[in-house]
């Protein structure tokens, strides 16, 4: 058995050909691989959902789509960018750069890896499968928003909902398995001298966010089975007509919810705070208090889930308690951005792309996070829940915000990824594009949000025009100036200017010490670190 | 501001054709009642310590991004931690988190304090329309959609569009002014949020929960407000229409709606003519099942069945009675027994019959309702 191994050891970059190498792999590049370009796929065709809705906003009047397809459209957009997007993406990243980053040969638990991965396609092949069959002709695809509040989705959810709940339950397994994983790699792996306190932030936002995910995915689960119950074996968990509660699945659902919007942001802070000490040529700014500050928010994102709720009618001592425990989270919040401010003031700063992306992040996350504050008063989200101004403020946290770090993040290591340098120009037109169109696209959405419009509907009156004319111009601008970014990708992959094994000037960390392209085994040898 | 202004019409004007364009606004409007000011006020507050907390934290950005750049010859400094700079950049936040904390408290404690209202309404959402219940008075009401051409709504693009687009409704909930009326919110299907921005209440409507909420409103006028929470498929297309009266205007209204409530009892009694049925059940069906059912009677493939032609529609008339009354339980055709009088029903069901060329020749009258309940 050893010599077999050591045997194996002596030719490390041997990769398996053919379709083979990507359907068995167990390595965590290969994998990483796969997911970022399983998010680009979908981030694509959410996008494309996007434009479709944005396109049917772009008049009063219904032109393109039935309301019953924009609710569809809604719904899966919601849905893909959250699980099929952001979350894959990062798992990604993950699977790329924590074992890089630590000093370990691979991921911990390697077959998990790969069958964590191969769950997804599973789980939206049949998401989109419903929309096929809807656009056949054959029922409607899940058409009650990416919340899916019962009893919409229950008594009065389409057939496809079955496929739908199926599908969750594969992406939550794939979810859980993937944090496990990162976690066994992050607590056994670790190089010799790397205490925890050692640990890259990108690492540390990593390890916590896997924790949200095994704390928070089995609430998921559980809630899309007592549909499945409710709706096929005749229980009444969400049926007020047989004794249910259908605000039961508002707080089941948010107790997962609101983690869930952190379990796509603090990975999101990790990437920030590799980048921003990098092209700022200084040492990360509090490091520790960083580190408490993720886990501080990580334990409050469990106690603030009912402000997602204000207007269901909860008792006032419930919303007092739900208003001040979510004003809480602004302080760890201000102190990350705080840290990067400071880490950025008076470092020796140069703007490649993934510092432009990292900065841009750092601006609108922040107006994203201010709005937030707003929507935390309780008496003034009476007027804010349900409209546009929430559309604008996850947005700019999701879009701006954790879109932005991934697209930062690839631009940062995808010359160690690939041993190439990406096309300079492309990265800064691609990165100027997308924050001017994705500022057109969301900004006038506070607006109009603020002016009166519900979110989730197809059309609008009139006093609403101006402004979602905009929105629909700047969504034109931002969807279209990703394709600049794909074949940028492409385009690296495929040859450019070599990099070297620093890549950037001011890059620390053990990732910047091995060879670009990274060999196929991180670290046959665990480094030392001091 | 004027500028933007300027732009912004300029590009609405390139891009909305037909249509006039309503005077629209950037801003949460301050509303009428106690709280909607209160929340307006807040809304203000915190928006601008947003914004002064922005420009500082923007401004430090953006004075480094310029100042401390390699470019520039900058070299970078070596420190990485200053714990009394942290400790202050928690606590001030927190003391200013206090500061929005008390007066929040204060609106949010007024707002959930429903005792001593004058009157109460009970306010259930259906699938896809509005329906008030006067409690005590014996006053109770739909309220549909009316933008001109509303069962082509979800169907036909060009219809027409003018200010109250997809704001105006059949039957106004009216209430006296100067008045606190509690509002009891429920619903018959899925959850819908009434919502008047105007008053600053949004309310879940839920089903199997009543809750409460209250307004005051000090001047007569007409308030605007939609459905708030995604309710299927004609969410965007539920709005709602409130009308402030002076208290003897008030007054009046009531006793008139006893007089019509009273009429259409003794219409109920009466044998209808075939063309009566006929043009009134027309109005009902554009209101109550065209949404579904669409005008031209051919429903939507798969979702919603086509009655043209349908075995029910054309066959068995207590069948067909027995589905528009009893609804068909588990799915979206709900049961309209509760929901309609005799005289609506059987307009309806005899329209059914004889439109689209369904020509059965058949003839419902509200007697034949009344013994099928
Ligand atoms: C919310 C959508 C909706 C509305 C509004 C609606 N229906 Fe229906 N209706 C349905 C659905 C769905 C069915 C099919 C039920 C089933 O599966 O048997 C149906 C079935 C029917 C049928 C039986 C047709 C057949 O061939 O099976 C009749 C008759 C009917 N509806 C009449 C009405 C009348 C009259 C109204 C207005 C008072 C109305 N419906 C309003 C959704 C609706
Ligand atoms: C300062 C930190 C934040 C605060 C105080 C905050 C507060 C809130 C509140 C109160 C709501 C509910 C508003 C309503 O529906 O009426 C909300 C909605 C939302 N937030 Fe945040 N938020 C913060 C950061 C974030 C982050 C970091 C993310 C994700 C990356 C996020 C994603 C969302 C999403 C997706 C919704 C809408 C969910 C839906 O209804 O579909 N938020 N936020
Ligand atoms: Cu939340
Ligand atoms: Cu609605």
């Amino acid at each position: 058995m050893s010599a077999v191994i050591e045997e194996h050891h002596d030719h490390h970059d041997h990769k398996p050909s053919g379709i083979g190498r990507w359907l068995f792999s167990t390595n965590h590049k290969d994998i990483g691989t796969m997911y970022l370009w399983f998010s680009f796929i979908m981030f694509f065709v959410g996008g494309a959902m996007a434009l479709v809705i944005r396109a049917e906003l772009f008049q009063p009047g219904l032109q393109l789509v039935e309301p019953e397809f924009f609710n569809q459209m809604t719904t899966l957009h919601g849905l893909i960018m959250v699980f099929g997007v952001i979350m894959p993406g990062f798992v990604g990243l993950a699977n790329w750069m924590v074992p890089m980053m630590i000093g370990a040969p691979d991921m911990a638990l390697p077959r998990m890896n790969n069958w964590s991965f191969w769950l997804l396609p599973g789980a939206f092949g049949m998401l989109i499968a419903s929309l096929i069959m809807s656009l056949m002709g054959m029922g409607s695809a899940p058409n009650f928003g990416w919340t899916f509040y019962a009893p919409l989705s229950t008594t009065y959810g389409p057939a496809s909902t079955d496929y739908f709940i199926f599908s969750v339950h594969l992406m939550g397994i794939s979810s859980i398995m993937g944090a496990i994983n990162i976690i066994a790699t992050i607590m056994n792996m670790r190089a010799p001298g790397m205490s925890y306190m050692k640990m890259p932030i990108f690492v540390w936002t990593w390890f916590i966010t896997a924790y949200l995910l095994i704390a928070v995915m089995p609430v998921l689960a559980g809630v899309v089975t007592m549909m499945l119950m409710d709706r096929n074996f005749g229980t009444s968990f969400f049926n007020a007509a047989g004794g249910g509660d259908p605000v039961l699945f508002q707080h089941v659902f948010w107790f997962f919810g609101h983690p869930e919007v952190y379990i796509m942001i603090l990975p999101a802070f990790g990437v920030v705070s590799q980048i921003v000490p990098t092209f700022a040529r200084k040492k990360i700014f509090g490091y520790s208090s960083m580190v408490y500050a993720t886990a501080s928010i990580a334990f409050l994102s469990f106690i603030v889930w009912a402000h997602h709720m204000f207007t269901t009618g909860m008792p006032v001592a419930g919303e007092l308690f739900f208003m001040y425990a979510t004003m809480l989270i602004a302080i760890p919040t201000g102190v990350k951005v705080f840290n990067w401010v400071s880490t950025m003031w008076r470092g020796s700063m140069t703007f490649e792309t993934p510092m432009l992306f990292a900065i841009g992040f750092i601006f609108l996350f922040t107006i994203g996070g201010f709005t937030g504050l707003m929507m935390c008063i309780a008496p003034a989200d009476f007027q804010y829940h349900d409209t546009y101004f929430i559309v604008a403020h996850f947005h700019y946290v999701l879009a701006t915000g954790a879109a932005f770090s991934i697209m930062a993040a690839v631009y940062f290591w995808i010359p160690k990824w690939t041993g190439n340098m990406y096309d300079e120009k492309l990265g800064k037109l691609h990165f100027w594009l997308t924050a001017i169109g994705g500022n057109i696209l969301f900004f006038p959405m506070h607006f109009v949000g603020l002016a009166g419009m519900p979110r989730r509907i197809p059309d609008y009156s009139l006093q609403f025009a101006e402004f979602n004319a905009m929105a629909t111009v700047g969504a034109f601008i931002f969807g279209f100036s990703q394709l600049i970014f794909l074949y940028n990708v492409i385009k690296t992959i495929r040859g450019g200017e070599k990099a070297t094994d620093q890549v950037w000037e001011g890059a620390d960390g053990l990732e910047w010490t091995l060879p670009s392209p990274a060999p196929f085994h991180s670290f046959t040898t665990p480094p030392t670190v001091k | 501001m004027r500028a933007a202004k300027h732009v912004a019409g300029l590009l609405g004007l390139m891009f909305t054709s037909e249509q006039a364009l309503a005077a629209y606004q950037m801003n949460l409007p301050p509303g009428v009642t106690s709280f909607s000011q209160g929340a307006y006020d807040i809304h203000t507050m915190v928006m601008w310590i947003c914004v002064v907390i922005g420009a500082i934290v923007f401004g430090a950005m953006i004075y480094s991004i310029i100042y401390h750049r390699k470019s520039k010859g900058a070299v970078s400094a070596e420190f990485h931690d200053n714990t009394a700079i942290e400790i202050i950049w928690t606590v001030i936040p927190f003391l200013i988190l206090i500061a929005m904390a008390i007066p929040a408290t204060k609106v949010l404690l007024a707002m959930e304090d429903t005792s001593n209202s004058d009157m109460s309404i009970k306010v259930t959402g259906y699938q896809w329309k509005w329906h008030y219940d006067y409690l005590g008075e014996d006053i109770s009401f739909f309220s549909n959609i009316s933008t001109p051409d509303a069962a082509n709504l979800s169907t036909n693009a060009s219809v027409k569009k003018d200010d109250t687009y997809l704001l105006d409704v059949d039957n106004r909930l009216v209430i006296p002014e100067d008045t606190k009326v509690r509002l009891l919110f429920t619903s018959n299907d899925v959850i819908h949020a009434w919502w008047v921005q105007a008053f600053g209440v949004k309310k879940d409507a839920i089903p199997g929960f009543i809750n409460e909420s209250w307004v005051n409103v000090p001047d007569p006028g007409v308030y605007r407000g939609k459905c708030a929470e995604l309710c299927g498929k004609n969410h965007g297309f539920m709005p709602i229409v409130v009308e402030v009266k002076t208290k003897e205007d008030y007054a009046a209204w009531v006793s008139g709606q006893k007089t019509a409530a009273a009429e259409a009892a003794a219409s109920a009694e009466k044998t209808w003519t075939r063309a009566d049925l006929m043009s009134h059940g027309e109005k009902v069906y554009a209101t109550a099942c065209g949404a579904c059912h669409q005008a031209n009677g051919e429903g939507l493939p798969n979702v919603f069945p086509g009655l043209k032609g349908s075995a029910i529609a054309t066959g068995d008339i207590a069948k067909h009675i027995d589905v528009v009354v009893n609804g068909v339980s588990g799915t979206a055709m709900a049961a309209y027994g509760p929901q309609m009088n005799d005289a609506d029903l059987a307009a309806v069901i005899t329209y059914e019959r004889n439109a689209w060329g369904n020509d059965t020749g058949d003839v419902v009258q509200p007697s034949d309702i009344k013994a099928a309940r």
